[in-house]
C-alpha cells in the first residue's frame, strides 16, 4: 500500500474513533449527573425529607414536604389548564383548520413554544400576580400551563394526523358525524401518542423553576396555593443550592435526586408506552 | 331530514330521529369548542407580546435605542442599559456552541454512520434524556463540580498556557462566562445530536455507496459526501441549540457570577439577560426599574424568535428535501 | 422471442480469468442467500448475470467489490480472487478502486458534473491537480457523454436527464481506472433510447476493462454479453458463452427461464 493510502486509512481510523469517543462523552454525562445525585442526594433521603417542613436557616434537619406538595399542586393547576387547551387546539389543527387561520394558530403556538421560560414568568407576573397583589401557586400553575399548551397542541396534532384516513372514512361511511368520528375513532386511535406527549409535557414543566420565581415564589411553610406563595421543588433546589449552608446543600441534592428520578421515570415510561403501542399495531 | 324520519318509523323510538338530528349539528358545537380553544392560543400569545411591549414602555420611552448599547445599570439613578447582558448572553451561548457543535456533530456521526440500529436508538434515547434534566439540576451540578474545577484546574491551566490572550486574564473565581458556557454546552448536546443524527440518517444510502464504490474510505465518504448533503439539517440543529442557550436561565444564573459590567476575560464573572431577570425582577421597584427589566425580556424574546425561526426554516427545508429525494 | 446471436467458431481459447469466484456462500444473518457459487469472469469481456427477481445475482455482484459489507450482519464465505489476489483479504478501498460499480438508479453527488467525475481521482490521489481536468475529459469521453456536457461541466449534475446521469456515474467509475466494472441493472430506470446508448457503451468499454452486468432483461444480456450466468434461488445453475446459454442450455431450469416459462 502506498504511503498516501496508509495515511488515509490511519485518518479514517482516528476520526471514526474520535466520533465514538464524543458519543461516549455525551452519553456518560447523563450517567455522571445521575451518579452525583444518587451519591450526594441519596444520603439525605429519608422519611423526614418527605414529611418535614424546612427548618429555619442554620438549623440542621427538616425536609421539603411542602415543596413536594406545592409542586404537585402547581403542576396540577398547569395540567388542568394546559392539557385541555393544548389538546383541543391540536384537535382543531389536525381535523379542521382552514388554511390561514390554522397557519396562524400553528405559528403562534410555535412562537409560544420558543419563548424563554423566564419571559413567560415575567408576563404571568404582569397578568396574574400584579392584579392579585400576591404571589400564588395558581399563578405558577398558569405560567407553567403557558409552556404546556404548545407542547400538547403540537403533539396532539402530530399523532392525530398519523391516524390513517381510511379509519375516518370507515366511520363516516357508517353515518357517524364528524365530531363522533373524531371522539370515538380518531382520538382513541391516537391515544398512546397523545398520552405520552402529555406525560412528557408535564415532566418538562415539573422541572421548570424560572417561571415560578416570579409567580409562586417560595415558602418555608405549608401554604394555600390560591393566594399565598407556594413552595416547589425546583425553586427550593435553587435557593438551597446558592445558599451558604452545608445542610441546605445536602437538602438541595436530595431534592434534586427526587426531581430527577420523577422526570426520568416519566420519560422512560412515556418511551415504554410508545414502543408497546407500535408493537401492538404491527401485530 | 324530517321526511326521512317520517318514512322510517321505529316502534317505540320516535324520539331517536330528533335526537340524531341534534347530534348531527353537534358538529357545529364541536367546531365551536375547538375554535375557541385555538383562538385562546392566539389570544394568549398576543397578550404575552402586548404585556412585554406595554410593560417596557416606560423604559423604552426613556432610553430609546440607546438601551441596547448602554453599559450602565444603576437602580439608584434609574439608568439602565442592556449591553452587559446582551454581551454575556451572546458570548456564553456562542462559546457553548463552539464547544458542543464539534462534539455533538461528531457524536451524531457515530450514531448514524457507525452504530448499528438498536445501539444507535438506545444511545440516542439516553442522549435525549439529557434534554429532560431540569435546568436547576444542571445548575446544582455545576456549582459543585464545574465551578471548583474551573477555580482550581481549568482556569489556572488556561491562564498558564494562554495567559497572553486577554480572554484568559484576570482573577479566577470559578464562576464566570466560561463556566456558564461549559454548563450550557452540556445542556445543548441533545438538541444538536438528535437533529443532526436525523439529518445524517436522511442522506440516501446510494450516496454513500457511490463514494465507497470509487474507493473512498468511510471517513472520507462521511466528511466529503454525507455531512455536506445533510448540512442544512445540521445547521438547523445549531440554530435550535443556539436559541435554547440564549434563553437558558437557572443553570446560568447559578454559575455566571452576576456581575453587572462587561469583561473581556472569559474567566471573569458576567451576566446574561435571563440571569439578571431572575435575580432582580422580584426586588425591582419604582416605575423604571421593572420596565427596564421587562424591556430586557422583550429583547430576549425577539432574539430567540429570530433564531428559532431560522432554525425551523432550515429543518423544514431538509425534511422537505429528504421527502423529495425519497 | 429470444435474439439468436451467430454461433461462434469451435475450439476458441478462452481468455484468461480476471475475476474468479470459487465456492462462494453469502449470508444475511442466518439466511443463506448464495450457495456455492463458482464462476470466472474472463478479462476484457462482458459477462451478464441473469435470473428472476430475488435469485441472488445482485447479492453476488455486490460481494465482488464488498459493498455488501455496508449492510451489517452479512458474511461472505469462499474464495474470490482478482488476478489471483484474495479479494476478501485485500484492503477494501484499494479493491474498490480496481473494481468499480455503477448502481441501479443513477446516484450522482449533488455537485457539478466536473466534481462528480473528479471525486474518485481526488480522493485516491490519482492525478496531479493540473492533470485532473484531462482525466475528467477522458472519462467523460469513455462514457460517451463528453459532447453533451463539455460546455456545462460546472453545472449541477442533477440537472442532467436520467440516462445522462447514469452515463455520468459510469464516467465517475471509469475515472479511477478500474480493471473491472460492475453494473447492477444499470438501465432498469432508463428509457429505451438511453438504454441503447449505454449498451453500446458497455460493448465498447471491453477494451478498457472487464465488465460484469446484472440484468433482468434477457434480450439485453443477449445483445451485450459475451458470457452469461443464470442464477436461480441463490444458486448458479449454469454459465457459458451467451450464444450457448440462449441456443443450447444444458439445464432445464435455464431453458424454462429463457423461454419465458417463468421469470
Amino acid at each position: 500500500m502506498t504511503f498516501r493510502n496508509l495515511r488515509r486509512k490511519a485518518l479514517n481510523n482516528v476520526m471514526l474513533s474520535i466520533t465514538g469517543i464524543f458519543a461516549l462523552m455525551t452519553v456518560s454525562s447523563l450517567f455522571l449527573i445521575l451518579a452525583y445525585l444518587v451519591y450526594n442526594g441519596g444520603r439525605s433521603i429519608d422519611l423526614d425529607f418527605f414529611t418535614e417542613l424546612p427548618k429555619s436557616t442554620g438549623e440542621v434537619g427538616g425536609g421539603m414536604a411542602n415543596a413536594i406538595l406545592g409542586s404537585a399542586e402547581i403542576v396540577g393547576f398547569a395540567a388542568l389548564i394546559g392539557l385541555p387547551i393544548g389538546f383541543f387546539t391540536g384537535v382543531y389543527l389536525a381535523e379542521w383548520g382552514g388554511a390561514t387561520f390554522s397557519f396562524l394558530v400553528r405559528y403562534m403556538a410555535d412562537l409560544l413554544n420558543g419563548v424563554p421560560s423566564v419571559v413567560i414568568g415575567i408576563c404571568t407576573w404582569t397578568i396574574v400576580v400584579r392584579p392579585m397583589h400576591t404571589a400564588s401557586g395558581i399563578a405558577g400553575g398558569i405560567a407553567l400551563s403557558l409552556m404546556l399548551i404548545p407542547i400538547m397542541a403540537k403533539n396532539t396534532e402530530q399523532f392525530l394526523r398519523e391516524v390513517p384516513r381510511t379509519l375516518r372514512e370507515g366511520a363516516l361511511a357508517l353515518g357517524a358525524a364528524r365530531w363522533q368520528t373524531i371522539a370515538t375513532v380518531v382520538v382513541p386511535a391516537a391515544r398512546k401518542g397523545i398520552m405520552t406527549g402529555a406525560i412528557l409535557g408535564i415532566a418538562r414543566i415539573a422541572g421548570e423553576s424560572a417561571p415560578l420565581l416570579f409567580t409562586s415564589l417560595n415558602n418555608q411553610f405549608w401554604s394555600n396555593p390560591f393566594h399565598e406563595p407556594t413552595a416547589s421543588l425546583p425553586v427550593m433546589i435553587y435557593t438551597h443550592a446558592i445558599a451558604p449552608f452545608d445542610d441546605w446543600h445536602r437538602q438541595a441534592w436530595a431534592a434534586g435526586l427526587v426531581l430527577l428520578v420523577l422526570v426520568l421515570a416519566a420519560n422512560i415510561a412515556a418511551r415504554w408506552i410508545m414502543s408497546r403501542g407500535h408493537a401492538a399495531v404491527r401485530g | 331530514m324530517a321526511s326521512a324520519a317520517a318514512t322510517t318509523p321505529i316502534p317505540g323510538k320516535s324520539g331517536v330521529s330528533s335526537l340524531s338530528r341534534r347530534l348531527r349539528s353537534g358538529d357545529e358545537v364541536a367546531w365551536l369548542i375547538v375554535i375557541l380553544f385555538a383562538l385562546s392560543v392566539l389570544l394568549i400569545t398576543a397578550v404575552l407580546v402586548a404585556e412585554l411591549w406595554v410593560g417596557s414602555a416606560a423604559a423604552r420611552h426613556k432610553f430609546g435605542f440607546g438601551f441596547i448599547t448602554s453599559r450602565v445599570w444603576n437602580p439608584v439613578t434609574d439608568e439602565y442599559g442592556a449591553w452587559p447582558f446582551l454581551y454575556g448572553t451572546v458570548v456564553t451561548s456562542v462559546i457553548a456552541l463552539v464547544i458542543s457543535v464539534p462534539i455533538g456533530v461528531g457524536a451524531a456521526v457515530f450514531l448514524s454512520e457507525l452504530a448499528g440500529g438498536r445501539l444507535s436508538d438506545a444511545l440516542t434515547f439516553l442522549v435525549e434524556l439529557l434534554a429532560a434534566v431540569p435546568s436547576v439540576i444542571y445548575g446544582l451540578m455545576a456549582i459543585f463540580t464545574i465551578v471548583p474545577a474551573m477555580r482550581m484546574y481549568i482556569g489556572p491551566g488556561l491562564k498558564a498556557a494562554f495567559g497572553f490572550l486577554p480572554i484568559f486574564q484576570g482573577p479566577v473565581y470559578g464562576v464566570g462566562y466560561l463556566t456558564a458556557s461549559l454548563v450550557l454546552s452540556i445542556m445543548i448536546f441533545p438538541y444538536i445530536i438528535s437533529v443532526s443524527r436525523e439529518a445524517l440518517l436522511a442522506v440516501p444510502r446510494e450516496q454513500r455507496e457511490a463514494a465507497l464504490a470509487v474507493g473512498a474510505t468511510k471517513w472520507e465518504t462521511t466528511w466529503q459526501i454525507v455531512i455536506p448533503y445533510a448540512r442544512l439539517g445540521i445547521i438547523g440543529s445549531v440554530f435550535l441549540a443556539f436559541s435554547r442557550a440564549l434563553g437558558e436561565t437557572m443553570a446560568v444564573t447559578m454559575v455566571i457570577g452576576n456581575d453587572m459590567t462587561v469583561h473581556t476575560s472569559l474567566l471573569a464573572s458576567g451576566n446574561t439577560i435571563a440571569a439578571v431577570l431572575a435575580n432582580e425582577f422580584n426586588e425591582a421597584i419604582g416605575a423604571i426599574h421593572p420596565a427596564a427589566l421587562i424591556e430586557l425580556g422583550l429583547v430576549l424574546f425577539f432574539l430567540t424568535l429570530i433564531i428559532n425561526g431560522m432554525a425551523r426554516l432550515l429543518i423544514l427545508v431538509t425534511t422537505g428535501k429528504g421527502a423529495h429525494h425519497g | 422471442m429470444t435474439v439468436q446471436p451467430p454461433v461462434a467458431a469451435p475450439a476458441i481459447v478462452p481468455p484468461a480469468a480476471k475475476l474468479r469466484a470459487k465456492g462462494v456462500n453469502f449470508y444475511y444473518g442466518s439466511f443463506k442467500a448464495l450457495h456455492d457459487i463458482s464462476l470466472e469472469f474472463p478479462a476484457n469481456q462482458v459477462t451478464a448475470l441473469i435470473g428472476p427477481s430475488g435469485c441472488g445475482k445482485s447479492t453476488f455482484l455486490r460481494s465482488l467489490n464488498r459493498i455488501s459489507e455496508t449492510v451489517s450482519g452479512t458474511r461472505i464465505e469462499g474464495e474470490i480472487t482478482l488476478d489471483g489476489e484474495d479479494v476478501l483479504k485485500m484492503d477494501v478501498t484499494s479493491l474498490r478502486r480496481r473494481v468499480g460499480m455503477v448502481f441501479q438508479r443513477p446516484n450522482p453527488f449533488p455537485k457539478t458534473i466536473f466534481e462528480n467525475v473528479a471525486y474518485g481521482i481526488r480522493v485516491n490521489g490519482l492525478a496531479k491537480r493540473s492533470e485532473v481536468a484531462d482525466v475528467v475529459e477522458k472519462s467523460l469521453r469513455g462514457a460517451a457523454l463528453w459532447d453533451e456536457v463539455r460546455d456545462k461541466l460546472n453545472t449541477s449534475a442533477l440537472a442532467l436527464s436520467g440516462g445522462q446521469q447514469q452515463r455520468l456515474c459510469i464516467a465517475r467509475g471509469l475515472a479511477v481506472g478500474p480493471e473491472v466494472l460492475l453494473l447492477d441493472e444499470p438501465c432498469s430506470a432508463l428509457d429505451p433510447i438511453a438504454t441503447a446508448k449505454i449498451e453500446d457503451l458497455l460493448v465498447a468499454l471491453r477494451s478498457q476493462c472487464t465488465i460484469v452486468i446484472v440484468t433482468h432483461n434477457m434480450q439485453q444480456a443477449a445483445r451485450v454479453a459475451d458470457h452469461t450466468g443464470f442464477f436461480l434461488l441463490g444458486r448458479l445453475i449454469e454459465h457459458d458463452r451467451t450464444d450457448v446459454i440462449f441456443r443450447n442450455p444444458s439445464k432445464k431450469e435455464t431453458e424454462d427461464y429463457i423461454t419465458g416459462r417463468f421469470g
